[in-house]
């Protein structure tokens, strides 16, 4: 299925809604990208201990996400009808004891990195070697200290790690001087969060030690 | 108890290559050699409590087995939101294996205290509890957890009874006279139980979570003392609930919420809270009618 395919049908399916909430867009070409393109992991290989692994740390807005998986065929289509019902697995924030593919549940900020650093070096710590550790976050994410916790030591132990920040200008003080510069000792590269060409050459560098790709989409509520 | 955790961590990390331990620089040094040696699997985070938690999730998530090690105030109260969502929420374990408990560091001030770590790991689903009362009980409550992927916290303190007593059961340390109450000891607290000299049954255990119900069940049948080294009735809904059916008067002592603003010595802080031997004594025969 292309993106154009999954984009209307999968989402509407989910919201119900032709104005979707700016939050499930902002992500939905990155989250493509990277199930299209550059995840090593398919239904297959959910347990799998060296697939890749893909943290949501930004469990907001997750009908893009919740869309893409089941485009992959991580998740029945049928599944997206019925989001937060009462027997439905997929929530307002995914879980993951409920959804195949979720390597974790999210929704409180700030605790998809830090979980993200702790895969990579277990990964690491198993040999396996060649499998990624991709998180992705909110600009306005980054407001929570934890993940400050989290970027510094990354650059300190050289963690292989890549970090995706999707900026759509949400957090309420900015980040004056750029989103790049608070991962301090990481490679970073910036890219439109809407060109899939940019963003799998992005995703696709494989490079030791940590690395940040900052996404910009259109801000917030424009 | 906290040489016996370094040593037995230690050669955890030689036997089994699913142990991972992750610090946040309390007791680096003393781990260094392992860290020497198991460079990937001994993980020394800096001062960064969240991120300590976050690690262990993560490392749980790809099939090791995380050790984390703190003061009990930065492990558990500082980083519980990491503990609920890094390792409950995501059906992660790991083994947290603090120091300092409720007031060893009775020198250094309420900053490195946590009367309440333990009543806050009881607002989260499925830990199990250890509080040693002695260092030759540590080792085995250790390798136990290695050998599982369940949510363990084990509480070290630089109080120890006389003795130890190995095992996770609820044991009768004296028995009393017929119909005498029963007075359950909660890991360092057992001496100064037994140092009160009241004709009561003493019972002991190391591992309050889960409480071993059904032994205790056999031995109350009227009056129960609960004495546990931290927050005075963190235990009381757990006994309740094993003791629905049995009518029973209940009296449960521990460490006050109050927070005293001295210093001093541990010892001294037993005697404010009221868990000395005079202080048990007196809260003892109050409650059971006697002088």
């Amino acid at each position: 299925m292309t993106v154009t395919a999954a984009r209307p049908d999968l989402l509407s399916r989910i919201t119900a809604d032709a104005k979707h909430s700016p939050s499930a867009w902002s992500t939905f070409d990155v989250l493509w990208v990277l199930y299209d393109r550059v995840l090593r992991v398919s239904p297959a290989t959910v347990e799998a201990p060296d697939r890749d692994r893909f943290l949501m740390s930004k469990g907001h807005g997750p009908a893009a996400y919740y869309a893409v998986l089941a485009a992959k065929g991580f998740i029945p289509q049928k599944w997206l009808d019925d989001v937060a019902g009462a027997a439905s697995r997929l929530g307002h924030h995914p879980d993951r004891v409920l959804i195949p593919g979720v390597e974790v549940g999210t929704g409180s900020l700030g605790h998809g990195l830090g979980l993200a650093v702790g895969t990579a070096l277990g990964l690491r710590a198993q040999g396996y070697l060649q499998a990624r550790t991709f998180v992705l976050l909110g600009d306005a994410e980054l407001d929570e200290g934890s993940n400050h916790e989290a970027i510094a030591y990354a650059a300190a132990a050289g963690v292989d790690v890549t970090a995706i920040v999707i900026d759509n200008q949400s957090s309420t003080h900015g980040w004056p001087g750029g989103i790049a510069t608070r991962f301090h000792g990481w490679r970073a590269a910036h890219v439109n969060g809407r060109d899939h060409e940019a963003l799998e050459a992005a995703l696709n560098r494989r490079d030791r030690g940590p690395y940040v790709v900052v996404a910009a989409v259109e801000k917030k509520g424009s | 108890m906290r040489e016996t955790f370094i040593a037995t961590t230690t050669e955890l990390l030689a036997e089994d290559p699913r142990t991972a331990l992750v610090l946040a620089d309390i007791s680096a040094a003393a781990f260094e050699p392992a860290r020497r040696r198991h460079p990937d699997r001994v993980l020394n985070v800096g001062i960064r409590e969240q991120l300590m938690a976050g690690v262990g999730g993560g490392l749980a998530l790809t099939g090791l087995r995380p050790y984390l090690h703190s003061y009990a105030p930065f492990l558990v109260d500082r980083a519980y939101e990491q503990l609920k969502l890094d390792l409950g929420h995501q059906d992660a374990g790991a083994v947290l294996v603090s120091i300092g408990a409720s007031y060893d560091a009775s020198a250094e001030g309420y900053t490195h205290q946590s009367p309440g770590d333990v009543a806050l790991l009881d607002t989260l689903e499925g830990w199990t509890v250890h509080v040693p009362g002695h260092a030759d009980e540590v080792p085995e409550l250790l390798r136990a957890a290695a050998r599982h992927d369940e949510r363990v916290y084990v509480r070290l303190s630089e109080q120890q009874n006389r003795s130890a007593y190995p095992g996770t059961d609820l044991k009768v340390i004296k028995q009393g006279p017929r119909g005498a109450a029963v007075v359950l000891a909660v890991g360092p607290v057992l001496d100064a139980v037994l140092d009160t000299g009241l004709d009561v049954t003493v019972a002991y255990t190391n591992t309050p979570r889960p409480l071993d119900v059904n032994r205790l069940r056999e031995l109350v049948h009227d009056e129960i003392v609960v004495v546990e080294p931290y927050l005075a009735g963190t235990s009381s809904a757990a006994v309740t609930a094993a003791l629905s059916r049995v009518p029973h008067r209940a009296l449960h002592l521990g460490v006050s919420a109050a927070e005293y603003r001295s210093y001093g010595t541990p010892a001294d802080h037993a005697a404010w809270h009221g868990l000395d031997a005079a202080g048990l004594r007196r809260s003892l025969s109050e409650f059971l009618g006697r002088d």
